[in-house]
């Protein structure tokens, strides 16, 4: 997607939302990068992985395995189960993808929580598709860069705890996902799965209690399924929905409302 | 952290993001469960705050942490700029830790 004409679609704070996010970003970067290197690790690791894997939760949870002296196998294991969560992510922006291989391909390495809870926020489909690409691209390119500062500049940066960025990442989730919530349908179950994955930390690998959250979502999803025969043509109700498809040409909607593979 | 690990976690992270957008358009989803998708992605990111804000390797984070996303969810309630909400949680943590409080 073109970045200039994806600027004017959005909105100046909006825009302005992503910048503060970027910069906040960009501090946790620069310390994952310092904290790798002064834990004993070359330089290229810290800034390889954020390259190739991209997803910062990960990032620290495998470099905190390593620098314990787990073994690599243990590392890939905790980073893959934190960022299993991008599978629904995937799927629940996927509308952003459409078009060719070379959106989806390019598009789904810069999908993060971020870039997701962006998309999130808007519901016409040009601005979910500027959200999640300007979000998306900026955050990998100053990710990057904050990293490979943060690895040169080494034990020089400090203890970012005492800076209180440890609650930002959090802050900026919750105001970005706060708005979502005004729907009760939404929020009961999103309480719930919060409650859930909080009590089961104690007990569970990191990643596991934030997927085990989805449990809340259990009567909601029969609710649909249940609903779901009725519901041919049942969608004027939801003009923006319909919209959001629009690159799938009508005539191949097909009667069954199921999730059906072709 | 050899190599084929990094190389390993990259692989198995990309195919995650990557299933969502290329199964999409082979899956015809109703109109329920498309809302139910974007209900998952809100409960996913409030568990994410929740533990992010709360635990620490499996323990108790310590109170300076929640305290600071605290204030920053009651900012976000009161429609403060998004700036504010950040640096106001950064603050009242390194503030609580400056205090001596964990």
């Amino acid at each position: 997607m073109d970045m200039r004409s994806a600027m004017r679609t959005l909105d100046r704070g909006t825009l302005r939302h992503i910048a503060l996010v970027c910069l906040a970003d960009a501090l946790v970067g620069a310390s994952f990068g310092a904290i790798a290197v002064s834990g004993g690790l070359p330089a290229w690791v810290p800034v390889a992985m954020s390259l190739l894997v991209f997803a910062g939760g990960s990032q620290f949870a495998a470099v905190g395995v390593a620098l314990a002296g787990g073994g690599p196998i243990a590392a890939v294991v905790t980073g893959l189960v934190l960022n299993a969560r991008l599978l629904p992510f995937g799927f629940a922006v996927a509308d952003v993808l459409g078009g060719g291989w070379r959106a989806k391909l390019l598009g789904a390495h810069v999908l993060t929580d971020e870039s997701a809870a962006f998309t999130l926020l808007q519901r016409d489909p040009k601005a979910r598709r500027a959200a999640f690409w300007i979000c998306g691209v900026a955050l990998f390119v100053v990710w990057n860069i904050a990293v490979l500062l943060g690895a040169l500049a080494g034990g020089a940066i400090g203890d970012t705890d005492a800076l209180g960025l440890d609650a930002a990442f959090p802050a900026v989730l919750l105001a970005l996902v706060l708005p979502s919530l005004a729907d009760r349908s939404v929020r009961n179950p999103a309480v719930a799965g919060a409650a859930v994955a909080v009590a089961a930390t104690p007990f569970l690998p990191a990643g596991l209690p934030v997927l085990l959250a989805l449990l809340a979502l259990v009567p909601a999803a029969r609710a649909a399924l249940r609903r779901t025969p009725a519901r041919t043509s049942g969608s004027e109700a939801e003009p923006q929905r319909e919209a959001e498809q629009e690159h799938e040409p009508r005539s191949e909607r097909r009667p069954e409302p199921l999730a059906e593979a072709r | 952290m050899p190599l084929f690990a990094i190389l390993l976690l990259a692989a198995g992270t990309y195919g995650f993001r990557l299933a969502g957008p290329v199964l999409r358009d082979r899956l015809h989803l109703s109109e329920g469960l498309e809302r139910l998708l974007s209900t998952a992605t809100a409960v996913l990111l409030i568990a994410l705050v929740a533990t992010a804000a709360l635990t620490q390797a499996r323990g108790f984070a310590g109170w300076a942490r929640p305290a600071g996303v605290l204030v920053a969810g009651v900012l976000v309630l009161r429609r403060a700029p998004f700036p504010l909400v950040v640096v106001a949680a950064a603050g009242t943590t390194a503030v609580l830790r400056l205090c001596g409080v964990a």
